[in-house]
């Protein structure tokens, strides 16, 4: 431990932390624009200075380790006239639009501005004027607002592995952009959004579709339908001010009625459909040795993106079963419409995710058109539809909770707690038990596959069958799982595994890249937890108990890999290594 | 070891006569004639140090100078010095020089493409006794007993670095020679890489003894293809002979040396940015600690040493720690190379010992003022240095009087600026430089650099108001307090300099539009005088924009508002009646 005093207060903490992180311990925010919890500190803003009594140099507090004995000081004359020259700094060099900015009220630049009661900017204004990159469909770069604080070049290329981004040119024309100058959509780029989930300010932001949905909605010729995935009831209450982790299903259900969608769907739904197809095949590789083991999840679309861009070798273990909301995609326009006598034609399917490589997932293969429709028509981040809900007035706080659609809105627990990271796989095992066995495992839940663990590796007992399964998440944490596997096929050893489940973001689709900002791993955890209590309160909580799911099966999809499901809930992958030997 | 030549004559006409080639011949000649020409190298040097003493020749080992050497002395030289090691008494030079050179010593005298040059002048001597009698402990307190601090420019005490990486435990530590040399108008690495390459590869050697590392890079920038020639051919010969390699000498030690490149970068010869870029990654400065004593390249500690520093380092262990105390300064010990340029008689490479007044090296090895104008400053430390005015000259040089006085010791830049120069256009010229080499990674640094040259400008073009010079202070004070590395933190001091001493020169340029040294270009006015003019309108006929109106009998007039004071006329006026202020 290591004693030391910030501002006179006496403080004991652990060797190692640092100065920014020791003052909260006693209550003081040394302000910072740069440092993000998920991430290392750069040291670049040069806003968290602090000084050492006596000592006449300035310190960055977010990179420095407290040491023993230290007098610290963190606010006085001349730190402050210090940072506010800073912060003025920066103003002169960035757009200022903040009406206009998608970060307007969210934006961390403008909050310090805000505090540090910022009315002029003393220096010229030095406008950047670079060209925004808008290709990829999922994620807006806007290069003029970037603070250059570096959090999404470390996201993309430690946190992420993907290396997308990068800084271009150096000292005032340094900029973010992918290596090479090239676009966002032609850049190794996965999608994922998590520069956007760690962006201070409106530089990079998730491509806003609200506009079409609206039109949409307004159209009378449409027959709109929605969906939202399990994450999403978690985390929106966030924008309207609620306890972090609070789950609210029931008013997002009334939400979105009140917003025009005519039927609520929930992608809970299929996500226990997909934990019918996905252990059926997870059955049919282990159990009768049909298919190339370890099995590979495959409902994260940037999971999917960056599988086919850096391991097209392991393409043959990905599961053929779409991903939930692209299934339930699918089933409404095609089972529902027929339920209901409703032309598929004019239905237009919302998806509301936690999630920007969603919005590129949707348009991913012909198969996301099995319908013969595109399956789903828009897809929707977790911090579009909390503005859609602000725009169109919706009192949220205060809303009564409604009920979802019949059939395509009725789930298990084991379908909801596919939005935290071990989640599918957990849901997948309860199923997988059944259908090895014929009957329930004593045990619902599988602990070993929950936490934000970066790897996680435990083993499940079924009927005497040791099944060794690993939990990824955060993309940096693929490849060691994959190596492993990569280096025992190759070598013809034990395999380390017979099932994994990879999610690109951290902490699984809670920590998405749609998501509110602000997310931290007590977040994350929050946010799960929330996904966790849901799941303890059901009645059901195994997927193959879902009476609809028996009924979908039933009345139109036969059984799990049946012809037709093959035709309308699976799809294959193709190989598309960016960068060859 | 095998010795080379036994004696190495320098030879070089000091006067303007240009005889060396001519006793270059009669000297080969006499040597064949006594059958020395196996044992003599005779050189023909640019420079030796010394001007106006006719032909100087100088005897190595030994540092034995004649001056006014006429054919006539050369039998006696042979017979006396070359043959029986006797001084011609009657020719003796004792330099009255105030210089000491310690690590230029060989720089221009022995064959730097020639091992048994450098061996025949002691080289590898310390790396032999050391490997034979010390422990990595005595070398180290060696050099704490030497006072040698880094002669990059941080002045960091030597022995202190390699005690650090000395106690960490790793399975692999490094040697980093900083050969990234970037100030403007400096050269004193280059030069001791050229020629004398092997002291810095021994000091190399000798350090990773020290610290337990086996592996050394010097990193050089790759504009220096010389130095790169000669450093990669002074490593070819230290593994021929064993000096580097597995068991260097018969000894357990082992240590080898590779080349990386730098792509002139100036932000790269800061530590952490130099060991981003031998990783391969941009050339980013990261914070500190970790310093790479403890966690430096690929995160393993990692000395890295100026080029001057490590040249010194083998003469410290030949001669003792305690005689290099016994030279220089209390706080400074030994000697420093400066390049002295500017507008001084003799521009070049100067050893001194540290604690020399900066008036001693201008005017009595800088041989006094250009043209006899009058001295107006010293400006040290390159573009991170500051401008010390004339009544300062008095100071010894060390790094903590000059830091005192705003500016710094740095590499060892030294320019000379007399009445000629305006010290607005100085500071102007010196952070352009640093923002144009800045990385880009601190806002303090990037923006706040471009935004003071952007008021240095409006000085300069007469446009600027006297809040202007305080906005200035402003962003200087921000960005010395704020920036991460070296180059924000001292980027300032060549603006903030000028300002403490010569603010006076500032307000005429705000105040009267004036620029007193006749500069700033934008603050001139050209008009003719008419008592000088005799009419013969050529300075009419050459002005590009036509702002010169009349004719032979009434005389010419320059229309100031159309004039772009681009000085053609002023240069054409064969009569001096075109005046500028």
């Amino acid at each position: 431990m290591i004693q030391a005093k910030i501002n006179g207060i006496d403080i004991k903490v652990k060797e190692g932390t640092s100065i920014l992180d020791a003052a909260k311990k006693v209550n003081i925010n040394i302000p910072t624009l740069c440092k993000h919890p998920d991430l290392d500190a750069t040291a670049a803003c040069g806003i968290c200075i602090v000084k050492v009594k006596g000592g006449n140099k300035m310190l960055r507090s977010c990179c420095t380790p407290l040491e023993k004995g230290m007098d610290i000081i963190t606010h006085d004359d001349e730190l402050q006239e210090a940072r506010r020259t800073v912060i003025q700094l920066i103003l002169s060099n960035h757009p200022n639009d903040c009406l206009q900015c998608a970060r307007n009220n969210n934006c961390e630049l403008q909050r310090l501005a805000a505090d540090f009661g910022i009315r002029t900017v003393a220096f010229p204004h030095v406008a950047k004027e670079l060209p925004q990159d808008s290709s990829s469909k999922t994620i807006n770069l806007v290069p003029d607002k970037c603070i250059l604080c570096g959090r999404c070049v470390q996201v993309c290329q430690q946190m992420q592995d993907v290396w997308a981004l990068s800084f271009l040119e150096r000292g005032f024309q340094t900029r973010i952009s992918p290596a090479g100058d090239i676009n966002l959509s032609e850049s190794p780029c996965v999608r994922c959004g998590q520069c956007s989930a760690h962006c201070p300010t409106g530089a990079i932001a998730e491509f806003d579709q609200t506009p079409e949905v609206w039109k949409a909605l307004y159209d009378p010729n449409k027959y709109c339908v929605v969906q939202i995935a399990p994450a999403v009831r978690v985390a929106i209450g966030e924008a309207f001010g609620y306890p972090e982790g609070a789950n609210l299903t029931g008013k997002l259900y009334a939400a979105l009625r009140r917003l025009g969608f005519k039927a609520v769907f929930d992608t809970s739904f299929a996500a226990d459909l997909t934990v019918m197809e996905e252990a059926a095949e997870f059955v049919q590789r282990f159990a009768h040795g049909k298919g190339v083991l370890p099995l590979i999840t495959s409902c994260c679309p940037a999971w999917v993106d960056f599988m086919e861009k850096f391991y097209p070798d392991m393409v043959k273990h990905f599961s053929s079963a779409k991903s939930p909301h692209e299934m339930l995609g699918v089933l409404s326009k095609t089972y529902y419409a027929q339920q209901n006598a409703i032309d598929p034609a004019t239905i237009y399917m919302v998806s509301i995710m936690p999630c920007t490589a969603k919005k590129y997932e949707i348009q991913r293969s012909e198969e996301m058109y099995a319908s013969g429709y595109p399956d789903i028509n828009v897809s929707l981040t977790t911090r579009e539809l909390a503005r859609m809900i602000k725009q169109s007035g919706i009192d949220f706080m205060h809303l009564p909770e409604a009920q979802p659609d019949h059939v395509l809105g009725e789930y298990t627990g084991a379908g909801v707690i596919f939005g935290a990271t071990g989640g599918v796989m957990e849901a997948a095992l309860r199923t997988a038990h059944y259908m090895v066995t014929g009957t329930d495992a004593d045990k619902v839940d599988f602990e070993n596959v929950r936490g934000l663990k970066g790897v996680k590796e435990t083993e499940v007992n079924i009927k005497g069958n040791k099944i060794k399964i690993a939990i990824a998440h955060g993309l940096e944490n693929v490849e060691y799982v994959l190596r492993r596997v990569q280096k025992a096929i190759a070598e013809k050893t034990e395999l380390p595994y017979h099932f994994i489940e990879v999610m690109a973001c951290p902490g699984g689709c809670v920590g998405g890249g749609g998501q509110p900002y602000g997310a931290t791993d007590k977040l994350r955890v929050a946010r799960a937890h929330g996904l966790y209590k849901e799941d303890d309160d059901k009645e059901l909580q195994y997927s193959h108990h879902n009476p609809y799911i028996k009924k979908v099966y039933k009345e139109f999809l036969e059984k799990p890999l049946s012809e037709k499901s093959h035709k309308l809930l699976h799809t294959h992958y193709t190989g598309r290594p960016l960068y060859k030997k | 070891m095998t010795m080379g030549y036994k004696k190495i004559v320098l030879l070089k006409d000091t006067g303007s006569t240009g005889r060396t080639k001519e006793f270059y011949n009669l000297f080969l000649e006499q040597c064949r004639l006594e059958n020395l020409q196996d044992d003599v190298q005779i050189v023909r040097v640019a420079d030796i140090g010394m001007y106006d003493k006719g032909i100087v020749v100088r005897i190595i080992p030994g540092d034995i100078t004649y001056a006014g050497v006429t054919e006539a002395h050369i039998q006696k030289i042979i017979q006396q010095t070359l043959k029986n090691n006797k001084p011609v008494k009657e020719l003796l030079f004792t330099r009255a020089s105030k210089q000491m050179r310690v690590v230029l010593k060989s720089c221009g005298e022995i064959d730097p493409e020639n091992i048994k040059d450098y061996i025949a002048c002691d080289g590898y001597q310390a790396l032999k006794t050391m490997l034979a009698k010390s422990s990595s402990e005595d070398v180290i307190n060696e050099l704490k007993t030497s006072g040698l601090r880094g002669r990059g420019g941080g002045g960091f005490p030597t022995w202190m670095k390699w005690k650090f990486a000395r106690q960490i435990e790793a399975d692999q530590k490094y040697i980093i020679c900083n050969a990234d040399e970037g100030d403007p108008g400096a050269y004193m690495d280059r030069s001791v890489l050229e020629g004398d390459p092997h002291s810095v590869v021994e000091g190399m050697i000798i350090a990773g003894y020290a610290v337990g590392a086996t592996k050394g890079f010097v990193y050089v920038r790759a504009e220096y293809e010389l130095a790169i020639e000669r450093v990669e051919k002074t490593i070819e010969q230290a593994r021929e002979y064993g000096l580097l390699g597995e068991h260097i000498l018969g000894s357990d030690f082992s240590f080898d040396l590779e080349i990386r490149l730098g792509a002139g970068a100036f932000v790269c010869g800061e530590e952490t940015a130099l060991i981003a870029s031998i990783e391969g990654k941009r050339g980013y400065p990261s914070p500190r600690p970790p310093y790479p004593s403890v966690k430096g390249l690929w995160g393993k500690p990692t000395v890295i040493n100026n080029v001057e520093t490590l040249a010194t380092v083998p003469v410290i262990l030949r001669k003792g720690g305690a005689w290099f105390a016994s030279i220089g300064s209390e706080n400074a010990k030994g000697t420093k190379v400066f390049a002295l340029t500017g507008k001084v008689k003799n521009s070049g490479l100067i050893e001194v010992p540290m604690g020399i007044t900066l008036r001693e090296i201008v005017f009595d090895i800088g041989g006094g003022m250009l043209n006899g104008k009058k001295i107006k400053a010293v400006q040290t430390g390159g573009p991170s240095g500051g401008v010390i005015p004339e009544h300062l000259l008095d100071t010894p040089v060390d790094y903590e009087n000059l830091q005192k006085l705003g500016s710094i010791m740095g590499s060892g830049g030294m320019i000379v600026m007399d009445e000629d120069d305006c010290m607005v256009d100085i500071a102007k010229f010196y952070l352009k430089f640093c923002v144009d080499e800045s990385c880009g990674k601190c806002a303090p640094c990037r923006i706040g650099g471009f935004q003071m040259l952007g008021y240095l400008n409006k000085i300069s073009e007469g446009k600027a108001g006297e809040d202007d010079i305080e906005l200035l202070e402003r962003i200087c004070n921000a960005s010395k307090k704020a920036s991460l590395c070296g180059l924000g933190q001292t980027s300032p001091n060549p603006v903030l300099s000028t300002l403490k001493y010569f603010r006076e020169e500032y307000l005429e340029h705000i105040r009267d539009r004036k620029c007193r040294a006749r500069k700033c270009v934008d603050l001139l006015t050209y008009h003719i005088g008419q008592e000088k003019c005799k009419r013969c309108s050529i300075c009419m006929r050459n002005c590009p924009v036509n702002a010169i109106s009349g004719d032979k009998q009434q005389g010419f007039l320059i229309d100031v508002n159309k004039c772009v004071k681009c000085g053609k006329c002023f240069d054409v006026c064969k009569f001096d009646a075109i005046i500028r202020e």
